[in-house]
């Protein structure tokens, strides 16, 4: 291997290590807050690519359907649990939240394709069409289990992958999309082509961390989350709801991953299924960090990226057992750090 | 009327009963303490009428079922629980935890002014605004927990061994901070192990054992009480 | 029910299995073998993670290396599928060993979260090596044979697999019903309590994990000499799910929750591919995945334990009958009276930046009962776990038997003759009042895995039986040995436990706050009890906070606060001293 090719394989993991940056920190996000390993935050990348090309071609994406049911099942499980609990007076909220809002999204959605909105514009849309979707399957799935184990929930997490590649396929179809890039604009650094797509992906993975950085400093509600996530006991005695703070982590998780939805799918060729292994080596970062610490993600996240082009230089063949091998050793130094804590926490 | 009352409320994990028809009540402005040895209920029946438990029976807080309301909704209503665990955000610096406190408050504006206020209460906090909750030692943490309490301006305080594991002389100063609390008008629901330095704290008592209230009286009386001097005071 | 008429279901349903070719179309006996050879991978998760409580994600790739191993040796190599199985038994159960060796150390969902990894990691593999066909996979893989007998037909390798789970669920069935079936069954107690009783943790979930590995892998032979043909895609993650699916409808930690388990998640997978395209046509394909998951996360909301644990609450309690008198277990020397057994030499221990325990030193004699008390948060609790083994010393010495401790893991410690309770009684609630105390028997009893598993062990079995019940009627808890310990009040609860230590043949018994949410009279008994096993010669150390508890009952006491000893001696001097009143029973506001 020459410098040469080090260099450009390394600009080229950068890029995708980015990419698993903004999904990583989601997943850190919405584990520390719900204590839910959220497998199919991929999945959510992955939809977003497809919305979005649909959207380019001036097509009603898929999300569109899927958003709308997934609307009508929450509102039925959340007024069946209100009624339950005979709190009558909080079901119209239920109403607006869980049907209205992601209804009127798909609507104003739909009513904008026919008028071919510029590109800006279709990026809004798509996020906003991908972003209840998480919450949703939140309060269909996990929250009726939200005081169960880890592990349970992770069980949960897994069937709910595998529930929304069946639906991927439903309403998006077995065709591959790749949209076009967002800049054309090419530069060249030391005799390293980099691609306008590239700088954008790195940017982006930096402006959104240091967004969620701020929020998470500077807004009581970033600090509820934060305190949701160290010590739920004691934020729930401060009157912070656990499930609220849910949902704001799956709100900005969503985001993050639709952003990086929205950048890979100009690189890579996104299907229905292609969710699950950015998904999971997203994961493999997140877990070098700990599934807590967000810089600790930020470098393993981009770490998994350099391994994986470096691996995909070697043996294209052999990449992913590379990468998803490389967990294990991980996993075991992650676990000798949290045994360490846990005894601590013990006492 | 009652601030807060409750009546014949039992308490079980699976199906031990750990809290057995207590009842008690607390007037607006008064200190009650619960005392009673470890492992009697005095955490459990804080933590039900927090709502981190179920009960049964009948709990009412100004006027009210507390029943319908969950932990959250409680805490909006001015019931403020310090736990025996502290459960501070370890990770969050002392000023966080602080601001975290005043979460459920409506009145943002009023903030402020409260935060000055825990910082003349405890200078100490002061000092270390910056620092992490986890890098405190014993009694700072404690002084911690009651200052994010007193950020959400509760109406009724409820305290769960506010003494544990601190040095006699930290002891002294935590039981003089809750009765200069008194002061501030909050009611303070007090449990502990520490029976004479509550005793001479609260207004009224009652002796929890094995889930029951046994004995309950004004505390002046309750520290001159030959029983209870023997089983908890130390006989002198 | 009685066990004669156990037996008789047992044999009713073999009939069935037996008479079932003769009865039923190809089609059904193609789906019964299905059941089958999925079955012997949900028995294994049965054991693995209803038993034991490790989830894995993985067992499909188990299923495939064999297979795959099978099918190579059998198509390239041209040798009999024996030495398929062979091979892929050996060869999975390598990989497991290996694999479990290195992640069972990771606490709850790290470890399954490695399941997830090197289950993908093995399935890409299939895929991608060229020797194994790539994606096309294995085809015309030989049939299994009986001499000149090719079992080609279903309704022939029909017997084969049903013969191999019948065998498998009486051998797990036995397993779980033994020394080691117990252990496994007390993993999800957590880690303290099993080495607190003597049991290596690491060894009983590594020999788990290898167990499941091994069922797996004579079902991948199965499977791959069945269809002979073998492709990456019935290994893949997917799958892996699947097989927890069925262990969990079944009723995780349920033997025959496994072939429950299966028969439904198959039978449902067909009827779904029957009906759904009636319901939607076109996109039906789809639908089938997601119906299927939904209907499991709705199976998780729901009703979590599963269909045999709520069919079994319907049925009559199978009758006990207790096993025939037998020689009783060897038991320990106590050292004589007065001679230390217990040093604890400037004990220190730190957390973060707060010292729990502060440089105590003090001796525990045999024969007698030493009291350690304090005020709450004074740090006995710690000085209690740094004398087990639950935690590790930051400084000082802590020596039993004159060897130290420092670098003793948890479970030898208890082996070397010390037996704790615990302040917050950990019992395993779903077993016995008898197996909970048999599990103390487990460091005076020998019987491994095979000899479990094949009931080679019956007289050892009777000799700990006799111990548990001796030790169960000691502290007055005989006359309901098979009461399920979830069912007693706390304070019977707390005296299980003491036989349960009892059962141990302790040197030295460790009380933590035994009287802690007892009613008065429980106490007394307990103090009764505890005079009692002193006047046997027992060595006891008790940490209390119940000062009148420890006073009447203790020849000496060390007091601790504030992580440091206070002052030491008998009960007389420390009422009276000063610094204790201060301490222990309040400092004046």
């Amino acid at each position: 291997m020459t410098p040469d090719i080090a260099a450009i394989l390394g600009v080229d993991g950068i890029a995708t290590g980015a990419i698993y940056v903004l999904v990583a920190i989601g997943t850190v996000l919405i584990f520390t807050v719900t204590r839910v390993i959220f497998i199919p935050f991929g999945d959510i990348a992955a939809f977003t690519a497809l919305t979005l090309a649909a959207l380019d071609t001036g097509q009603v994406p898929g999300t569109i359907g899927l958003l709308v049911a997934l609307a009508c099942l929450a509102t039925l499980v959340e007024v069946t649990s209100l009624v339950r609990k005979q709190a009558y007076r909080e079901i119209p909220y239920a109403f607006l939240y869980y049907l209205v809002i992601p209804a009127a999204i798909a609507l104003v959605v739909w009513l904008l394709i026919p008028l071919k909105p510029p590109l800006p514009v279709r990026l809004a849309m798509a996020l906003l069409l991908i972003l209840p979707i998480a919450p949703l399957l939140d309060r269909i799935v996990f929250r009726p289990i939200a005081d169960g184990t880890v592990l349970l929930l992770l069980i949960v997490s897994v069937a709910l992958h595998f529930a929304l590649v069946g639906l991927g396929l439903l309403f998006f179809g077995p065709e591959g999309v790749r949209t076009e890039p967002l800049s054309s604009f090419h530069m060249e650094i030391a005799g390293i082509m980099l691609s306008g797509q590239t700088i954008l992906i790195v940017v982006a993975a930096i402006v959104f961390s240091a967004l969620l950085y701020l929020f998470f400093d500077f807004t009581l509600v970033g600090k509820s989350l934060r305190a949701t996530a160290i010590n739920r006991t004691g934020a729930r005695l401060m009157g912070i709801r656990p499930a609220r703070a849910g949902t704001v982590a799956y709100l900005l998780g969503s985001l993050m991953a639709g952003v990086s939805g929205i950048l890979i799918a100009p690189v890579n060729t996104i299907f229905y299924d292609s969710g699950f292994l950015i998904g999971l080596k997203a994961f493999v970062g997140a877990i070098i960090g700990g599934l807590a610490s967000y810089p600790g993600t930020a470098i393993g996240a981009i770490f998994v990226g350099i391994l994986e082009s470096f691996a995909s230089f070697q043996s294209s063949a052999f990449k992913d057992v590379i990468v998803f091998s490389m967990l294990i050793p991980i996993l075991i130094w992650r676990s000798l750090a949290a045994l360490h804590s846990e005894e601590e926490v013990d006492e | 009327m009652a601030l807060l009352s409750i009546e014949n409320v039992c308490v079980s994990y699976d199906k031990v009963e750990a809290v057995h028809n207590v009842s008690l009540s607390i007037e607006a402005g008064q200190i009650v303490t619960v005392i009673g040895p470890n492992g009697a209920g005095k955490t459990t029946l804080m933590m039900a009428i927090i709502g981190l438990l179920k009960s049964k029976g009948r709990m009412e807080y100004l006027g009210q079922d507390l029943a319908r309301l969950d932990v959250e909704s409680r805490v909006g209503q001015g019931l403020c629980l310090v736990p025996e665990k502290r459960e501070l955000f370890h990770d969050m610096s002392v000023y966080d935890n602080l601001i975290l406190g005043s979460y459920s408050r409506e009145d943002r504006s009023q903030v402020p002014q409260d935060l000055e206020g825990v910082f003349e209460r405890f200078p100490r906090l002061k000092e270390r605004r910056s620092q992490m909750a986890g890098t405190l030692s014993g009694g700072e943490r404690q002084m911690l927990a009651l200052g994010r309490a007193l950020m959400s301006r509760p109406k009724l305080l409820m305290l769960d061994e506010p003494s544990l594991g601190l040095a006699p002389l930290i002891v002294r100063e935590i039981f003089r901070t809750i009765a200069s609390l008194r002061e501030t008008g909050v009611s303070i629901l007090l449990v502990e192990q520490n029976a004479r330095a509550a005793l001479e704290t609260a207004d009224y008592g009652y002796v929890i054992e094995t889930g029951e209230i046994v004995q309950s009286g004004p505390a002046n009386t309750l520290i001159h009480d030959e029983k209870l001097i023997a089983a908890y005071l130390g006989g002198h | 029910m009685r066990r004669s008429q156990i037996h008789l279901i047992g044999a009713l349903a073999v009939i069935c299995l037996a008479v079932a070719p003769y009865v039923l179309g190809s089609f059904s006996i193609t789906l019964l073998n299905y059941i089958g050879i999925y079955a012997l991978v949900a028995i294994g998760l049965a054991l693995l993670t209803g038993v034991g409580g490790i989830v894995s994600f993985g067992q499909a790739a188990f299923v495939g290396v064999s297979a795959y191993a099978s099918a190579w040796l059998s198509t390239t190599g041209g040798a009999s599928p024996w030495f398929g199985l062979l091979l892929g038994a050996v060869l999975t159960c390598s990989i497991a060993a290996f694999l479990g060796f290195v992640t069972l150390r990771l606490k709850g969902h790290f470890l399954s979260l490695s399941t997830i990894a090197w289950g993908l990691a093995i399935a890409y593999m299939f895929g991608n090596i060229e020797g194994l066909g790539n994606y096309n996979g294995i085809a015309s893989i030989p049939p299994i044979s009986f001499g000149s007998i090719e079992l080609i037909r279903s309704t022939q390798i029909y017997y084969l697999i049903w013969a191999i789970v019948i065998i498998a669920v009486l051998l797990a069935y036995n397993l779980l019903n033994s020394r080691v079936g117990r252990a496994m069954r007390t993993l999800r107690g957590g880690d303290t309590l099993v080495e607190s009783l003597g049991i290596n943790a690491f060894w009983i979930k590594l020999a788990s994990f290898i167990i499941a590995a091994l069922l797996a892998a004579v079902s991948g032979w199965l499977y791959a000499h069945m269809s002979r043909f073998v492709s990456p895609t019935p290994f893949e993650a997917g799958m892996g799910i699947e097989y927890l699916m069925m262990a969990m409808i079944g009723g995780a930690g349920s033997i025959i929750g496994g072939i429950v388990g299966a028969a439904i998640v198959t039978v449902l997978k067909n009827s779904i591919q029957d009906y759904l395209p009636l319901i939607a046509k076109g996109a039906s394909g789809q639908l089938e995945i997601v119906a299927f998951s939904a209907l499991f996360i709705l199976f998780l909301q729901r009703a979590r334990q599963g269909i045999v644990p709520y069919v079994a609450k319907f049925l009559p309690e199978p009758a006990h009958e207790p096993p025939p008198p037998a020689a009783p277990l060897p038991r320990r020397t106590q050292p004589p009276p007065g001679q230390t057994i217990l040093k604890v030499d400037s004990a220190l221990r730190r957390f973060g930046g707060l010292i729990a325990v502060n440089e105590v030193s003090f001796e525990v004699r045999s024969g007698e009962i030493l009291g350690l008390i304090g005020p709450n948060g004074a740090g006995k609790s710690t000085m209690f776990n740094l004398i087990t083994g639950a935690l590790k010393l930051s400084g000082g010495a802590v020596a039993f038997e004159g060897a130290s401790v420092a670098d003793k893991r948890q479970y030898q410690i208890a082996r070397a003759g010390v037996a704790r309770t615990f302040q917050h009684v950990k019992l395993r609630p779903r077993m016995t009042l008898i197996d909970n105390v048999l599990l103390g028997t487990y460091p005076r009893t020998k019987t491994g895995f095979w000899r479990g598993a094949l009931r080679l062990n019956r007289e050892e079995e009777a000799s700990a039986y006799q111990e548990a019940l001796a030790q169960l009627k000691r502290v007055g808890l005989g006359d309901k040995p098979y009461e399920l310990a979830g069912n007693l009040p706390l304070g019977s609860q707390r005296v299980l436990e003491i036989a349960r230590a009892l059962a141990a043949d302790p040197l030295l018994l460790v009380l933590d706050e035994p009287a802690a949410g007892l009613r008065r009279q429980e106490k007394l008994q307990l103090a009764e009890l505890l005079r009692s096993l002193r006047s046997d010669h027992l060595t006891i150390l008790l940490v209390e906070h119940d000062m009148d508890f420890v006073m009447g009952l203790v020849d000496r006491i060390v007091v601790m606060d504030f992580g440091s000893k206070l002052c030491e001696g008998e009960p007389k001097e420390i009422r009276s001293d000063a610094r204790v009143q201060e301490a222990y029973l309040g400092a004046v506001a």
